[in-house]
């Protein structure tokens, strides 16, 4: 028999700590970076060093929104690295024929490797780590193959140079993109049947079956768009670069994602998403890193204390039971 | 009144055995499954657990057949040797995902490992080893710790311990190796030593897997971490102590990889922070082929070590034919690794639906 | 008019277990208030209340899951503290639960032993545990094979397993709870013959269960709990089904004459009316053999059975929650060949499946959106969520059913079970079905929330929702069925109608395949 055992009311702090939320927590700690950076950095509260994180940021949370919908499945996307150095490679060797040819390929690219884990998560129900993980491997020694078997291959197009190098007014392209995504990712989360689906699937998937939800769909669609997105970082990238550098794309980023979803307060468990939130753990580990280095510390201890942020982020938000 | 039962599908040992699929006469709520899908549960649930095994045969038989060079002593050697650190590494992982859980920190943990090592080598090698020692373990009770006491799932401690690890071993180097002392002696021959002509670190392999074996299957701590992984909630009600049994089992994991570290760094002749990067995906890799559930309670370090070998032949394959670049190389590693565990994932719940 | 008889007095002589003033509180609310419990050796001492009488707070504390807020405990003789299951245990008090808390991947014998394996030179000795597990299982009248998987054991076999791996722990105090929950009237009695076994040899057992049945069968004394109070300790044998179940409720006797559920009042069986659902000859492997059954416009026909009998599988298979191998359904005459849910939702069926927990909420989400969850198709306008019609149907629904929280947007996981399930009723009736599946609808439900459930079931059918009721509380089938249909082993083997309808013919039926006096569908014109 199981009876709802109501939480035992933490004491004041805590009460109006746990209201704020597990985003709540994280946003007061951004603030809290911010104005600490402000006043000790020299420079950091600069309208220069405002774009600059915004740009470094762009990538990151391109990569990290497709993320959030795959972790609110329950699932975990490894893969996100080595798709974004795919679609910079089949960039690079089609874009001779027009961009508006290399870039739907390449997106289109990164999409079919989505599909490929998002098949097998849902119909073979292997798990997502494993999945992803065989994906990782594979993807990266495809992007290089793609890439001429491991060359270094320049990008000279105008306009795909635009896409990392380019403004708006004031407004560098890719932080355009990033916004645009952001806020469609938002709508879809929060106005959509299937953002709903997506909660449900991760939440309890055999409940989610039994009240009609397209689980199977849904999840497999997850993936796609993790891909779609990995597949958008992977193009901005490459064009900040000025070439595609498969070794290089993507390296380390499933891990800069999951840290920005996972600090932001969705669940690892799934069930629970919340994009706001990663956008505010994405911005946490940008100013992070960009202060530290600022600040000419070393980027090694900038890893340290991403992941004691990590770490105190995830300790804040585990469920309360008396 | 009416007593009988079916038997499971372990050997029949002592009680009375009924006859195999004879369902429960008048049963009220069980009716036992015919002969041939039972049969069929059987045959899935070995293959999936021995499936590693035939496919490794299949592999040498294979690699024997078509290069010359591979069934020969020197290659072979040479092929354990290349990955007995790596089955240092996936024992420890093993252990870990018994009890259901991961450890991403060993390539980081390896690292550091290496360089407290190398940086102690001034001390002598007994010194220098202890304290590698103690530092993967030290890092590997305190993901252990985080896990048990703080309730942070595994998956994210141990990613937080693999960045702040590899920015610890980064940081405390400025980036660049540490060079192993002449007074070290000892750590150089670990890693570069032979003993009747096999490698050390091949030995320490098959030692550590050895006691592994043993203490999984023979001491009730092995047994504890089995109960872990099968359903760790029930194995706290029925009185164990759970939580000292995942954080020495993070420990051992630790250690593990600290081993590997000290034994890379005498190879190498240096301790180096960028080593083990990327070697948490192969040692998982390695567990799931060799048969190992992720979900826990049930495989083996027997497994892993086929997992492990079954890997390593394969790479060395590549590298006979010669023409496959490391680039196809990783594609077919992701493949193959794609294939195995869907393999793997039909056969037991075949095993499962009728056992 | 009659009053229970006398509460029975204290006999000092062989006393195992004395608990007095038990207090125990769970963020302000007070789940036990100074309950008194006393055990003698070699007793079965049953111990029974409504979901939240306490009764498994008391077992918590007694065998240390819970620590006490106030009151003493003693154990032969010695005041006793226990802080964790592991003390209790190490002391001999020993509890077997519902869930089978053991390790399913493991040997039995390795079950049995669990943190005691004997060893040799240090090394665990497999060859001793096995054959000590064997001597023990032997003892016990057992015919369990020591080296079997547990998980490969039925459910009655891994509970035989539960109570000799308390009984080699040297059990002084055995706390049963529900164990006959999930066994088959076979099982049970291998059960009951374990239980006197046990008493023989001077254990004592504490028995929870709601089940009248066996309470009477198997033990002496019972200790009625109500809202964490403790509301007396009697002698079976002297106190009547009717005195027992109003002492459980706080009513007097002559309350009870209208019948204990929401049921009391159904309307007659609507004969004549066009059959809304046919469902014949249903297979599925080896769970379903060839179930027929039919439901009319208006009617609650109730599905008996025991566990096992196929009756969720049953319901499963109409919707297409699981494929079925063989067999028809149709629909108000039309063929449904349902392979998703989604078939049988657009054939306007709907199914509230008997997991709450497992197969219905969706914890993290609101009230609103588990309520509006199958419905969101239809509240989707140009791929965007029309949210004043979603509040609407929310307001609406939760002011029809009486859903208690403290807004629509409060996680669904904070309501009490018997708000959940209506929860999930409503999610189902705002899609205005034809066909209502209900699987255990009132199970683990308080009883206030379970009489309302229960009228609102017979009020829909009353507007001419045809109702498909599985149920294991017979007083439900009993009063609220038009017809009662009892499968066993996965085949229909009685059908009820009108006064058949009783707990003894449905029983009957449920043991030996047929029921005293059923009609024959065959013969039905």
């Amino acid at each position: 028999m199981s009876t709802t055992v109501a939480a035992r009311p933490a004491p004041a702090l805590g009460r109006w700590w746990s209201a704020l939320g597990p985003t709540g927590g994280a946003l007061v700690a951004l603030v809290v970076l911010v104005a600490a950076n402000s006043v000790f950095t020299p420079n950091f509260a600069s309208p220069g060093n405002f774009w600059n994180i915004l740009l470094q940021l762009s990538v990151t949370l391109l990569v990290s929104v497709g993320m959030t919908f795959v972790i609110a499945t329950g699932g975990v996307d490894l893969s996100v690295g080595s798709v974004m150095a795919i679609s910079a490679a089949v960039a690079a060797v089609t874009v001779e024929r027009g961009l508006f040819v290399a870039l739907p390929l390449a997106l289109a690219a990164g999409m079919a490797v989505g599909l490929l884990n998002g098949a097998f998560v849902s119909y073979f129900r292997v798990q997502a780590i494993v999945v992803t993980l065989a994906t990782l491997l594979a993807g990266r020694g495809l992007a290089q193959v793609i890439n001429r078997d491991g060359a270094l291959l320049t990008i000279d197009d105008p306009g795909f140079l635009a896409l990392g190098r380019g403004h708006l007014g004031p407004l560098p392209v890719q932080v355009l993109i990033a916004a645009v995504v952001v806020a469609l990712a938002v709508f879809l989360l929060r106005s959509t049947p299937f953002g709903r689906y997506v909660l449900a699937a991760g939440g309890n998937p055999a409940a989610a079956r039994l009240a009609g939800v397209p689980v199977n769909r849904t999840v497999v669609s997850v993936y796609v768009l993790s891909g779609l997105l990995a597949g958008m970082a992977g193009l901005v990238e490459a064009s900040r670069l000025g070439a595609s550098a498969a070794a290089k794309i993507g390296q380390g980023a499933e891990l800069d994602a999951i840290a920005a979803v996972v600090v932001g307060g969705t669940l690892l468990s799934g069930g629970r998403a919340t994009l706001l939130g990663t956008v505010v753990g994405a911005l946490i580990m940008q100013v992070i890193a960009t202060s530290f280095n600022m600040l000419l510390i070393p980027y090694s201890w900038a890893l340290a204390f991403k992941a004691l942020i990590i770490l105190f982020a995830v300790y804040l938000q585990r469920p309360r039971r008396v | 009144m009416d007593h009988s039962t079916r038997t499971g599908s372990g050997p029949a040992l002592a009680a009375p055995p009924a006859p195999a699929g004879s369902p429960a006469p008048g049963a009220g709520g069980g009716v036992a499954a015919p002969r041939a899908p039972r049969l069929a549960a059987r045959a899935a649930s070995m293959l999936q657990r021995q499936g590693a095994v035939v496919a490794l045969v299949v592999v040498c038989a294979f690699g024997a057949l078509r290069y010359p060079a591979f069934a020969t002593p020197e290659n072979l050697l040479n092929v354990l040797r290349q990955n007995s650190m790596l089955g240092l590494v996936a024992l420890g992982m093993t252990m870990v995902i018994l009890t259901g859980g991961i450890d991403l920190s060993v390539g980081s943990v390896l690292a550091v490992a290496g360089i407290v090592a190398a940086g102690l080598s001034g001390y002598g090698t007994a010194v220098a080893v202890l304290g590698g020692l103690a530092a993967g373990a030290l890092l590997g009770a305190l993901n252990g710790v985080l896990i048990t006491k703080a309730r942070i799932q595994p998956f994210i401690v141990t990613l937080a311990m693999m960045i702040a690890a590899r920015g610890a071993a980064l940081g405390a180097t400025g980036e660049n190796s540490v060079h192993v002392d002449r007074a070290a002696k000892g750590i150089l021959w670990l890693g570069r030593g032979r003993v009747a002509g096999i490698p050390v670190p091949v030995l320490l392999a098959a030692l550590a897997f050895a006691v592994g074996w043993v203490v999984l299957r023979y001491t009730r701590f092995g047994r504890y971490v089995y109960a872990a992984g099968d359903h760790a909630d029930a194995a706290r009600l029925l009185g164990l102590k759970v939580d000292r049994v995942l954080i020495a089992t993070y420990a051992i994991s630790g250690l593990l990889a600290a081993c590997a570290g000290v034994v890379l760094a005498g190879r190498l002749g240096s301790g180096q922070p960028v080593a083990g990067t990327g070697w948490e995906l192969d040692a998982i890799a390695a567990v799931v082929v060799g048969g190992t559930l992720l979900s826990g309670g049930q495989g083996g370090v027997g497994s892993t070590v086929i997992g492990v070998l079954l890997l390593g032949i394969i790479f060395n394959l590549f590298n006979l034919e010669g023409t496959i670049t490391p680039w196809w190389q990783g594609v077919l590693r992701g493949v193959f690794l794609l294939g195995v565990v869907v393999v793997q994932s039909r056969l037991q719940r075949r095993a499962s639906a009728h056992g | 008019m009659t009053s229970p008889p006398p509460a029975d007095r204290h006999d000092e002589s062989d006393v195992i277990l004395r608990m007095e003033g038990i207090v125990k509180r769970f963020a302000g609310a007070v789940a036990l208030d100074h309950v008194d419990f006393t055990l003698r050796r070699g007793e079965v001492h049953a111990l029974v209340g409504e979901n939240g009488a306490g009764k498994s707070t008391l077992i918590k504390i007694m065998t240390g899951a819970y620590t006490r807020d106030g009151g003493q405990v003693w154990l032969e003789g010695e005041p006793v503290d226990f802080r964790t299951p592991a003390d209790a245990q190490a002391a001999g008090v020993i509890a077997v639960h519902q869930e089978i808390h053991l390790l399913s991947f493991r040997t039995v014998a390795e079950n049995v032993w669990l943190g005691r394996e004997p060893r040799r030179w240090g090394l665990v000795d497999w060859g001793r545990m096995h054959a000590d597990t064997a001597t023990l299982l032997q003892r016990l009248g057992l015919h369990i094979d020591p080296a079997a998987t547990l998980g490969a054991l039925s459910t009655a076999q891994q509970q035989m397993v539960a109570i000799a791996r308390g009984v080699s722990l040297g059990a002084r105090v055995l706390v049963l709870d529900e164990p006959t929950s999930s066994l088959a009237e076979r099982e049970v009695a291998i059960l009951y013959d374990l239980i006197r076994q046990l008493q023989a040899e001077g254990t004592a057992i504490v028995y929870i269960s709601h089940r009248f049945d066996e309470l009477y069968a198997v033990c002496d004394r019972v200790t009625v709990l109500r809202d964490g109070r403790l509301v007396g300790t009697h002698r079976l044998a002297s106190l009547e089904r009717l005195d027992l179940v109003c002492l459980m409720l706080g009513k007097a006797r002559d309350e009870l004459r209208q019948g204990t559920t929401g049921f009391a009042g159904h309307q007659a069986e609507a004969e004549g009316a066009a059959p809304l659902l046919r469902a014949e000859d249903l297979r599925r492997g080896q769970k379903l053999r060839g179930v027929s059954l039919d439901v009319r416009k208006g009617e609650i026909l109730g599905v008996a059975g025991l566990l096992g009998s196929g009756r969720t599988e049953t319901a499963r298979a109409i919707f297409g929650a699981d494929p079925r191998d063989g067999g028809s359904v149709h629909v108000d005459g039309k063929p449904l060949d349902a392979r998703t849910p989604d078939d049988a939702i657009r054939a306007r069926i709907a199914f509230v499946s008997e997991d709450r927990k497992g197969e219905g909420i969706i914890p993290e989400l609101s009230v609103r959106e588990n309520l509006t969850l199958a419905a969101l198709p239809t509240l989707t306008r140009a791929g965007i969520v029309d949210r004043a019609r979603q509040r609407e149907i929310v307001d609406q629904f939760m002011r029809r059913l009486g859903i208690k929280c403290t807004s629509a947007d409060q996680k669904i996981r904070e309501l009490s079970g018997g708000n959940q399930q209506k929860v999930l009723l409503a999610r189902w009736l705002c899609m205005n079905p034809a066909l209502l599946i209900l699987d255990e609808p009132t199970r683990g439900i308080d009883i206030g929330a379970k009489a309302e459930i229960q009228a609102l079931i017979n009020e829909l059918a009353g507007t001419g929702l045809g109702v498909l009721m599985i149920s294991s509380e017979l007083e439900e089938l009993v009063e609220g069925s038009s017809r009662v249909v009892v499968l066993r082993d996965g085949q229909n083997v009685a059908e009820l109608r009108g006064g058949d309808i009783s707990q003894q013919s449905i029983i009957h039926a449920m043991a030996e395949g047929s029921a005293a006096s059923a009609v024959p569908a065959a013969l039905e014109a």
